[in-house]
């Protein structure tokens, strides 16, 4: 079965790394140009990382790993991210 | 917490001790076969599913679902390791090695980057896909392999971690140069020797 989460369910996953809240941000998708909030996006919650997906097209917008005390973060999936100035 | 949904590294947990001397460093025994996905669980239709052998290729071959069928199978019994630490021993499977796969194409590479449905990719060196090391399996216990654990069909590479047994795999290209895939670009080993205890970079 997938371990498949909303990214708010997720419980600030994105907090991690940024430093506002990416549940409120908009993100283009690199695979479809399809414009969303990161916020109505589907988190998986793979053993070995966390990988967040368009949820107009399932291509892969962040990839998340924590290995060996560092954070691995992959956003080549987000063509532009639109960020609310008091986020 | 937030970390309590990202993957934290795998060093630590619970370990157990093995007589048998099967279980790598680090792993436990799994009685289960737990699902691990990064994506939504990809359902092929078998007509249109096909394996294809690209790149480095003088003629790119390619399989229908019934003609990868018809080519001859082998079945292996195989202990496997994931790195998230569980490992399963004596798992059956049956299919295609890809000695026989690689054999019907005339190839010049090193390596083999296996891509699946739903945009995975994991790389391997073409030495440690051949001679019996590596099969692409769609038959688990004896029963179709189920799309949750990678069917119709999926690459089997038990000496390695279970992420490089690519789930949904629809094919091998074959390259000159290495291209870390989808876990390994992202901190994880790119080799991945479960009795090397390769896990991630740097291992």
């Amino acid at each position: 079965m997938e371990k498949k989460l909303d990214v708010n369910a997720a419980g600030g996953i994105l907090q991690v790394t940024f430093p506002f809240d990416m549940t409120l941000v908009e993100a283009t998708c690199a695979g479809c140009g399809a414009t969303n909030g990161i916020g109505g996006t589907t988190a998986y919650m793979h053993g070995m990382g966390t990988v967040v997906r368009c949820q107009s097209c399932d291509t892969v917008l962040i990839r998340m790993a924590q290995v060996k005390g560092r954070y691995f973060l992959d956003l080549r999936g987000i063509r532009v991210l639109e960020i609310g100035a008091e986020s | 917490m937030s970390e309590g949904f990202i993957s934290r590294g795998f060093r630590g947990r619970r370990q157990q001790g093995d007589t048998s001397g099967r279980l790598p460093p680090g792993q436990y025994l799994e009685r289960g076969f737990p699902v691990l996905s990064a994506g939504p669980t990809p359902h092929t239709q078998l007509s249109a599913w096909d394996f294809s052998i690209v790149g480095e290729v003088d003629q790119p071959k390619r399989w229908s679902w019934d003609e990868f069928r018809a080519l001859p199978r082998e079945t292996v019994t195989k202990d496997i390791h994931c790195v998230t630490k569980w490992s399963k021993l004596d798992t059956h499977w049956e299919g295609v090695s890809l000695d026989t796969l690689l054999a019907q194409v005339t190839y010049d590479a090193s390596y083999v980057i296996a891509f699946s449905d739903g945009g995975h990719t994991t790389n391997l060196p073409l030495e440690e896909v051949l001679n019996g090391q590596a099969w692409v399996v769609d038959t688990y216990e004896g029963q179709p392999l189920e799309p949750q654990h990678g069917g119709p069909a999926r690459l089997l590479v038990p000496h390695l971690y279970f992420w490089k047994s690519a789930k949904w795999v629809r094919g091998l290209r074959l390259v000159d140069q290495d291209e870390p895939g989808f876990w390994e670009s992202l901190g994880y080993n790119n080799h991945g020797d479960p009795w090397k205890e390769e896990r991630y970079w740097g291992d």
